[in-house]
């Protein structure tokens, strides 16, 4: 890829990232950290990818564990994240009782 | 005409990148926080589902599939498993992982050019290999933040001349990376390449102390997202770009709103530690004594006052005493006393952290303040009670130079008319630090268990009908 392109997706990424998360309340920060975390977890896609291209026996080995690793990033992150969010509810819904 | 794959997988790769972003902002408030959550994991799921029919994606279909699978099944599972307290470590663990995966990609990678079946400009190498080293780092580093909050490395490991060994190791890393950048990589030197690297994060993390843990692992968080956005860039996929980069950038703002919170700089936390300031000053005695009160007579305080405003700390936590204190809010509630919950950023072991425990209890949100909406409160309250927390109401930050806290933002509850502390003993508490608000006219001290002390108010409050 050329890599001023890649600059400039760098740097309007780097924005987006900081806009999105700068007026987030405390109550949030803990779910937030998880849900950045489970987003981060796409990199199992750079995973499936090599494993797709790999050859040889070391290789495919490590490319395993690249989309092991990243699986594993992806879907703790989201059921962690799922988990925290579940329990937020305003006192205008009744909360209920979970068993 | 039904679109090629070298259109679908593009398009479902941007449509991805756009959801990830839309499901973050709807992170921003807990009122949409859950939709965005699905948003995000529909993403996912599609960006992944697409893959397999990626175009550089030849074959190991199976093994694909079978990878998929199992972490699927066992991150699900332990996700689902462990206690609302323990969520922190699972962080760092997921966290870890995906660092592990794009510095695993990354090997891959190299393997690739050495075996002359990849060509890489030298920027897509250089990126190659910072990716790597950050996502070692990432991977070691959160893997020992876990052991750390999961109570199985207690001691922060410290020796002399440490900092300049882990600068030795960190430099030995980076002269690795420009020999492979200048003569190429062999299986050899990636071994040596991959093992320093993470030897670095286990060295940066192994001095560390718990209670900076939480900043660590939201700087790993940040790490990972970066090294991910360099895998993107390696691999040509923008969405990994896209969702890597706006990671590490909402991450790194997220590691210094927490540092701040917690009143340190980023490179305090990293290179100072906390336990290693308190050794040298605890701020000056206080004077006066302190007062107990009795159950009893803080339940008839707080039943007969009209506004009251709990502070919990990470010590209600490790008693489970949150459901307890959400009974006696209701009860409370229904004579007509106002209570709130006040939160102050770094109470429970991460921002926000304490949120999620009271959630858990069943406590709505909108009773739940921060430390700016809540502080003015505090003059015109009658009761506020501290149950477990220290340091975050200590006045010693307004009123002492010499303490160590000195400066940080606390909750000011000696403010209010009466002040009620819950707390094991008489002791200074995790840290070490005199705390100037036990000894104040308007504080009570009322000892024991956080579970038991709430039990105690419950019955105290209905005996009075």
């Amino acid at each position: 890829m050329e890599g001023w392109i890649a600059l400039y997706i760098f740097m309007l990424a780097a924005f987006t990232g900081i806009e999105v998360i700068r007026r987030v309340p405390a109550i949030l920060h803990t779910p937030l950290m998880s849900g950045s975390n489970f987003i981060h977890g796409i990199v199992v896609v750079g995973g499936m990818v090599v494993l797709g291209m790999a050859d040889t026996t070391a290789e495919i080995i490590v490319g395993f564990i690249a989309v092991f690793l990243g699986a594993g990033n992806a879907v703790g992150g989201y059921v962690v994240t799922e988990r925290m969010l579940e329990m937020f509810k305003s006192s205008g819904t009744k909360p209920e009782k979970k068993d | 005409m039904i679109p090629g794959v070298d259109f679908l997988v593009p398009a479902v790769y941007f449509a991805a990148a756009v959801m990830f972003i839309y499901g973050l902002k709807g992170m921003s408030s807990p009122v949409t926080a859950r939709s965005g959550m699905i948003w995000a994991g529909v993403a996912m799921l599609l960006a992944v589902l697409v893959t397999f029919i990626h175009p550089k994606v030849e074959g190991n279909y199976l093994l694909m599939v079978i990878a998929l699978v199992s972490a699927s099944a066992l991150a699900w599972w332990w996700a689902k498993v462990v206690a609302m307290t323990d969520m922190p470590q699972m962080i760092a663990l997921y966290n870890g992982m995906g660092g592990g995966s794009a510095a695993a990609i990354a090997a891959v990678e190299l393997l690739k050019l050495h075996s002359g079946q990849v060509q890489m400009v030298p920027t897509t190498l250089l990126v190659a290999s910072f990716g790597a080293i950050i996502g070692s780092i990432a991977f070691s580093g959160s893997l020992i933040a876990y052991a750390k909050l999961q109570g199985w490395m207690r001691k922060s490991w410290r020796f002399p001349g440490q900092q300049l060994f882990n600068l030795l190791v960190f430099a030995a890393t980076i002269g690795l990376g420009v020999w492979i950048f200048i003569d190429g990589p062999t299986p050899m030197l990636l071994l040596l390449f991959f093992s320093l690297a993470l030897l670095a994060g286990v060295l940066l993390t192994v001095p560390i102390g718990g209670a900076d843990m939480p900043v660590v692992i939201s700087l790993y968080n940040a790490l990972t997202g970066l090294a991910v956005g360099f895998k993107g860039y390696v691999l040509e996929i923008p969405a990994l770009m896209i969702a890597g980069i706006v990671v590490g950038a909402a991450g790194t703002l997220l590691t210094q709103l927490m540092a701040k919170a917690m009143n340190r700089s980023l490179t305090n936390v990293l290179f100072a530690g906390f336990g290693k300031a308190d050794e040298d000053a605890t701020g000056s005695a206080a004077s006066g004594e302190m007062r107990a009160i009795d159950a009893t007579d803080a339940a008839i305080q707080m039943a007969y006052a009209e506004k009251v405003i709990i502070v919990p700390g990470y010590g209600l936590a490790v008693a489970q005493a949150q459901h307890k204190i959400w009974e006696l809010t209701e009860l409370l509630t229904s004579r007509g006393v106002k209570v709130t919950f006040a939160i102050h950023p770094v109470a429970g072991r991460m921002p926000g952290h304490m949120n999620v425990l009271l959630a858990e209890a069943g406590v709505p949100y909108d009773l739940i303040y921060d430390l700016e909406d809540i502080n003015a409160q505090f003059p015109t309250t009658d009761v506020a009670l501290v149950i477990g927390a220290n340091d975050v109401v200590n006045p010693a930050a307004r009123k002492d130079t010499t303490s160590p806290i000195y400066g940080m933002p606390i909750l000011d509850v000696d403010r209010a008319r009466n002040c009620i502390v819950v707390k094991r003993g008489q002791g200074t508490g995790f840290s070490g630090i005199e705390n100037l608000l036990f000894f104040e006219d308007n504080t009570r001290m009322l000892y024991g268990d956080a579970q038991k002390v709430a039990q105690a108010l419950i019955s105290g409050i209905k005996a009075l009908g």
